[in-house]
């Protein structure tokens, strides 16, 4: 029974020692972020020295650990619901919230040509149609605004995936197993344009992304200048370039 | 307030795979586990390695393949065609054939088990009176090997019942055909809907609780009668 409970504690002693030198922030990031955010850490450590290390996952299951004591510093959601609430809950700092991006929706399928999506969407050909779960992931959500918009949710109800987030659902479709989905054009920025419908502004409510300083990061001076590094200019050039608005 | 429906569908969907997977497990498992017991083939200990194999590995490696051998550029888009789908995911079959391989060895050990613990002495002496291969197996072996039967289908019904990567993986969690009461609970946590989640999961503990004290009673009983022996 003894053994049982040494190897935990050596791996605990193990991983106490190697985190302690040198600032690392720990981030918490909505998966729709995950390659701008590993391209602004890197650029972060390479300015400050102080590295950042990402958890990513669906806004809402974030926040849920978030709310159950996870040690994350700064959060950055995928939505400007969220940061609000970790403010009034008590677990984000207030007057730190920010919007860092303004996320587009777009329809992706590496087979079909999606020039035109709207028509792809309507003609109907196709099994699977892969959504991030639209009650915890805001690109899911906007997905689901934009099929109720061409008035199409009853119609393919019953072909909807649910990715558990934005980046399951990704996968999905780029295993094969569903022809097409919603996504996050930042995901998607790099393909061809026949292989990607940018879904018009005024079809979906604006997915603006907030950040916020969690209570746990208050006092690290390095989580706080995290977010201002996101807020600066080369910040904001490498949020823009992965499709991204910046405010 | 939880409707009926968010709860019922996904205990009843999890009820219903786990029934198909033992039944299908039941035929399957008994001659690996026959084969595994009598032969002595090199082959042997590879191939009991590969059924042992989900014990070891994590979900995700075995959702990771299962999700590109059901898709259009494997296995799964040469038989899926058979019934009109693209794919075998996203579709309860696909999660009924991902269930069998996972809980194979959950079904095989025990048998296995079972098998080896009736000995040479019973077949010799059912040989020696003349009964053929067949009906000693069926006449002989199974009901000797029907505690290892019982544990064995008690094992892969609740191993089936709690199974969560390779559904998160695999299942793109749908409503009424893969959405099985593990993702049920994650997205009610996820959602923030607690009192749901609750429901469910302690339905699950519950659950658990039953099976394995089930399990150990078989276990001492048959040991017992063993003793006695």
């Amino acid at each position: 029974m003894r053994r049982t409970f040494l190897l935990p504690g050596l791996a605990l002693a193990v991983l106490m020692t190697v985190s302690a030198p040198a600032a690392e922030i720990s981030a918490a990031v909505a998966a729709n972020f995950t390659k701008p955010a590993e391209e602004l850490g890197k650029a972060f450590t390479a300015r400050t020295g102080d590295t950042v290390a990402f958890s990513f996952g669906a806004t809402g299951q974030l926040y849920t650990q978030l709310s159950q004591g996870a040690p994350f510093e700064v959060f950055l959601a995928a939505d400007d619901k969220r940061p609000a609430l970790a403010v009034q809950e008590g677990f984000g700092v207030a007057g730190t919230v920010f919007t860092y991006a303004v996320g587009k929706v777009v329809l992706y399928s590496p087979t079909i040509d999606v020039t035109d999506g709207a028509a792809v969407l309507k003609a109907n050909a196709f099994q699977h149609l892969a959504v991030a779960d639209p009650r915890t992931a805001p690109y899911g959500a906007a997905g689901m605004q934009v099929l109720d918009r061409l008035g199409l949710t009853e119609t393919v109800a019953a072909r909807i995936v649910t990715g558990e987030n934005i980046s399951q659902a990704l996968q999905f479709i780029e295993s094969g197993n569903a022809e097409l989905g919603f996504v996050a054009l930042s995901q998607v920025v790099d393909k061809p344009a026949t292989q990607v419908w940018r879904v018009p502004a005024e079809d979906y409510a604006p997915i603006r992304q907030d950040a916020v300083l969690t209570t746990a990061g208050a006092g690290d001076p390095a989580a706080k200048a995290f977010l201002q590094f996101l807020q600066g200019d080369e910040g904001r050039a490498i949020i823009e370039k992965y499709g991204y608005e910046v405010r | 307030m939880p409707s009926v429906t968010e709860i019922a569908q996904p205990v009843g969907l999890t009820l219903t795979l786990a029934l198909i997977v033992t039944a299908i497990l039941l035929f399957v498992a008994t001659p690996i586990a026959w084969w595994l017991t009598r032969s002595q083939s090199a082959w042997k200990a590879p191939v009991a390695a590969v059924v042992s194999l989900p014990l070891v590995l994590p979900p995700t490696v075995l959702g990771f393949y299962l999700l590109l051998a059901f898709g259009p550029n494997g296995p799964g888009g040469l038989i899926a065609p058979l019934w009109g789908a693209r794919t075998l995911a996203f579709s309860f079959e696909g999660l009924v054939i991902a269930s069998v391989l996972y809980s194979l060895p959950f079904m095989t050990q025990p048998l296995r088990t079972a098998f080896e613990a009736i000995g040479d002495e019973p077949l010799e002496a059912a040989a020696t009176l003349g009964a053929g291969r067949r009906s000693t197996f069926f006449r002989l072996v199974i009901p000797l090997a029907r505690s290892g039967y019982l544990t064995g289908a008690i094992l892969t019904f609740a191993h089936t019942v709690g199974e969560f990567g390779v559904v998160l993986m695999i299942g793109g969690n749908i409503p009424g055909k893969t959405k099985l009461v593990s993702m049920a609970i994650y997205d009610f946590v996820e959602r923030l809907e607690w009192d749901k989640a609750h429901l469910l999961a302690g339905g699950m503990v519950l659950f658990a609780f039953v099976v394995i004290t089930t399990v150990m009673l078989i276990d001492r009983r048959v040991g017992r009668i063993a003793g006695v022996n």
